[in-house]
């Protein structure tokens, strides 16, 4: 049981966007997965959720693979990915927000136990209802954002920047809730982020990403005594 | 530069041989063809002042039948009127709908794709309708328009469609002539640059707007000249003339032309000529029913047009420069 | 006085006709971000469908449904078959943001010679199923006949249930869902490509109903070539864009005042002027409030 991700390639037109990427993440395990911009990060994401195309390689959950499946089948054997920049839809109510990610589930019953369950994780977004998304603040539409994809219960999260743009109090708040998701949900984390520093203290391992290649992969811990990763991604 | 100019006087000895060509053409062939060789030329005309539209600035029309119909009905009227020559007729035409087209212009530089698509369809739906209400436009049945009959120096055997055709395909010639060196000079460039980077266009300082009214403006007084050239083939100018099945028509044409480039106009023009041809032969052949007999154009039409956008969407002639450079 | 109120009701009517004209517009706008310039002709044919059932079983209340299915069906075989491989092909290059708009009337072209073909060119009749003339108060005739009600309420009950379907189901949350914002949907587990078709479907079938409808309110009159039927395309074109295209309130709104503003122009001013009001009025909207009477989101590019 794990996520495995063996010598994967992806190009943008003539850019190597991945090139040739190659790790593994036990199940039950947060993986923080840093890097600067345009490394790649966004691009094996997208990949791995069946939104982009890749050009070599592999990558499966457990037995399902994940380069053949779409999207929305994916969702469907238990991985679920919120893509960059709190990604709810404005235009609907929080509540409605919330249900889409259990509408494949065609079950009533379940949704409504769902929608109890998160707005238990979150209770600020059980408030808030029947308001439209876009009048949250950034740090409540990234909590409804995780909240859609717990409706559909995932085994896998594929998590895109949930930090981006969010005031520092904030980010804290919602990087020690999603450590609590694999804590005491079981649920495996591959954790993007810029804010590389954030994502390593809540995280298990970590893989630092340059140029579209691994760079440097292990603990967190360990990665965070290494020298050459504090100078070059934590600043210190 | 010395090479432009060079090119610039080849191209113009090029369509100087055209032209002879078909006057060598016009001469040999039936009455028949001649009159269909005019009806060409019209669309020629009318299709290359879409292409300039949509594929050099970027803006859909699917109501060029109306500034068709402005021409048509300006060319009458002064014909009508004040007796005026023919050349001044159809120059009379191209200034008309070039007005109509600035204003109408003005407002379509603020819409775009399917907002620009509607408003130009809704006004092809419209506009020949109120020439019914209005009676120096002659209502249903329209007015006549008769350039009268070719000058006597030309023979007695000089038919009078040999005449229109010879007129519509000079007014075609030149009026390739000069867009081809317009969309050469700055204005060309700058109609491109807005097409494909719209955005890109206006940081770098053009006009975006007032350039498409001018695209917009050049073009109507295209369809303008396009419109007199139709009303002189059938010698008349009426609501009936200018159906939205024309304006479908001339949209046809010049996506199977290929938007972007004018090289396939002619491809375009002789398609919407030959279809109706076709289907009859086809039906014919097959022995189809009445019902077959009167609807095979339009479905061969629609289907081209389809099968056009489908797999060749920038056009015959662009598909044929891009597959030499794949295999060059 | 009377005057008003039988002028009040001629544009009421017509309108409310409009209405299911601009709101297929509107769920074909929303599901695929294409403004469907075939939706009148996909009516036109589901309108001969019905023009057949009555012919058959001389019953123009089977002919409604079938109508109204026949148009989902044929809306849907269109967006499986024709959009998908168009919007694929076609998603780039210089002409990839008018090649949808070129491809709808080409369709247009082709379900009308499809017509031609079946049906002739001549004119076939579909007998109104309610009286038409008018009710009567004292010596005056109102102008409402018992087939004009019909129309009123078969519109509003298809709003109530479009409205219902929209709001409080999940086939209707996932439609939504998917026209705002298509990746999040699929994000979310929602099978996108499917809901567009529904869409398409829903479409359909409302485009089905106005062609029926109009045919009854109108002379009973149908042709492949009819002016009734390019007036409901540019008029449910005019007044899906008043209410800003993404608003199915908008599209209603926005057709009953197209409908009443052309109803006081006939009778006050004239004949001769109905159509440059409603292109008038599509030209104002579109300048002073170029997102619609009616909108959530600023903006018209396309």
């Amino acid at each position: 049981m794990s996520l495995r991700i063996e010598n994967l390639s992806v190009h943008h037109g003539a850019i190597h966007a991945v090139n040739d990427i190659s790790f593994t993440v036990p199940k039950g395990q947060l993986a923080a997965l840093i890097g600067a911009n345009g490394a790649g990060k966004t691009t094996l994401l997208r990949t791995l959720s069946g939104l982009t195309k890749s050009s070599h390689g592999t990558a499966h959950w457990n037995s399902l693979n994940l380069l053949q499946s779409k999207p929305e089948n994916s969702v469907r054997n238990g991985v679920s990915h919120v893509s960059e920049g709190k990604s709810v839809i404005p235009e609907l109510t929080v509540e409605e927000n919330l249900e889409i990610g259990a509408l494949w589930r065609r079950n009533r019953k379940e949704m409504i136990e769902s929608k109890k369950s998160v707005i238990e994780i979150f209770p600020r977004l059980g408030e808030r209802l029947s308001q439209r998304a876009d009048t949250l603040s950034g740090g409540e539409r990234q909590m409804l954002a995780l909240s859609r994809s717990l409706m559909s219960k995932p085994e896998l999260l594929l998590l895109d920047e949930p930090s981006l743009g969010l005031a520092p109090l904030v980010v804290e708040q919602i990087f020690q809730s999603i450590r609590e998701l694999t804590t005491s949900m079981g649920i495996t984390v591959l954790l993007v982020e810029q804010n590389a520093m954030g994502a390593l203290k809540i995280a298990d391992v970590g893989i630092v990403l340059n140029l579209g290649k691994v760079a440097v992969s292990g603990s967190a811990s360990t990665l965070m005594a290494d020298p050459q990763v504090r100078a070059a991604y934590l600043g210190y | 530069m010395h090479n432009l100019k060079a090119s610039n006087i080849s191209r113009f000895f090029g369509f100087i041989l055209f032209g002879v060509i078909l006057l060598i053409v016009g001469n040999s062939v039936d009455e028949l063809r001649v009159y269909q060789g005019a009806t060409v030329a019209m669309y020629v005309v009318a299709i290359s002042s879409i292409i300039l539209l949509t594929g050099y600035s970027g803006q859909v029309s699917l109501g060029h039948g109306a500034l068709l119909a402005v021409g048509g009905y300006g060319a009458a009227l002064l014909r009508n009127n004040f007796n005026a020559p023919v050349w001044l007729c159809f120059a009379g035409a191209v200034l008309l709908a070039a007005l109509w087209g600035a204003l109408l212009g003005a407002t379509a530089a603020r819409l775009s794709g399917p907002y620009l698509a509607g408003t130009t369809l809704a006004l092809a739906v419209g506009l020949p309708s109120i020439a019914n209400q209005f009676k120096f436009l002659g209502g249903e049945q329209g007015l006549i328009f008769d350039i009268g009959l070719p000058p006597a120096s030309l023979g007695e055997m000089f038919s009078l469609y040999k005449w229109f055709f010879w007129i519509a395909s000079l007014a075609a010639l030149i009026s390739m002539w000069w867009l081809q060196n317009l969309l050469r000079s700055r204005y060309g460039r700058v109609w491109r640059a807005i097409r494909t980077q719209s955005i890109a266009a206006e940081l770098a300082g053009i006009h975006v707007a007032r350039s498409k009214i001018l695209a917009f403006t050049v073009s109507a007084g295209l369809a303008g000249l396009a419109g007199a050239l139709l009303s002189m083939t059938i010698s008349t100018v009426s609501p009936g003339a200018f159906p939205l099945t024309l304006s479908f028509a001339l949209a046809t044409g010049a996506v199977i032309s290929g938007v972007t480039t004018l090289g396939g106009v002619i491809i375009g023009a002789v398609t919407l000529v030959a279809i109706p041809e076709i289907a009859d032969s086809i039906a014919h052949r097959i022995g189809a029913s009445e019902n077959v007999t009167n609807n095979l154009p339009g479905l061969l039409v629609s289907g081209l047009l389809i099968l056009t956008v489908l797999f060749v969407p920038n056009g015959p002639v662009e598909q044929m420069k891009h597959r030499k450079k794949v295999h060059i | 006085m009377f005057q008003i109120l039988n002028t009040f009701l001629i544009g009421i009517t017509s309108g409310s006709i409009y209405a299911l004209m601009a709101i297929s517009m509107v769920l074909v706008w929303r599901s695929t971000r294409v403004v469907n310039f075939a939706q009148a002709g996909m009516a036109l044919l589901s309108t001969y469908f019905g023009y057949e059932v009555v012919n058959r079983f001389d019953s123009y209340w089977l002919a409604l449904p079938v109508a109204m299915i026949s148009g989902a069906v044929v809306a849907a075989f269109i967006e499986l078959v024709f959009m998908r491989v168009l919007l694929k092909h076609s998603n780039s290059g210089p002409i990839a943001s008018i090649a949808p708009i070129i491809a709808t009337l080409g369709l247009l072209g082709l379900i009308k010679a499809f017509i031609g073909f079946f049906w002739g060119n001549q004119d076939v009749n579909i007998e109104s199923p309610l009286s038409t003339v008018g009710f009567s108060i004292g010596t005056q005739t109102l102008s409402l006949s018992p087939m004009k009600l019909l129309i009123l309420i078969a519109v509003s009950m298809l709003l109530l249930v479009l409205t219902f379907v929209f709001q409080k189901t999940n086939i209707g949350l996932a439609l939504r869902a998917s026209a705002y914002a298509p990746e999040i949907s699929r994000l979310a587990g929602i099978k996108v490509d499917l809901v567009r078709t529904f869409g398409w479907a829903l479409a359909g079938a409302a485009g089905g109903a106005a062609g029926m409808l109009q045919t009854a309110n109108g002379n009973g009159a149908l042709s492949p070539d009819s002016l009734e039927f390019s007036l409901l395309l540019a008029f449910g074109f005019i007044a899906a864009v008043i209410g800003g295209l993404d608003s199915l309130l908008g599209a209603v709104f926005g057709a009953l005042l197209l409908g009443l503003v052309l109803a006081f122009v006939l009778t006050y001013v004239g004949g001769s002027l109905v159509f440059i009001t409603a292109f008038v009025l599509l030209l104002v909207v579109l300048i002073v409030r170029p997102a619609g009477l009616i909108s959530q989101k600023a903006g018209r590019r396309a």
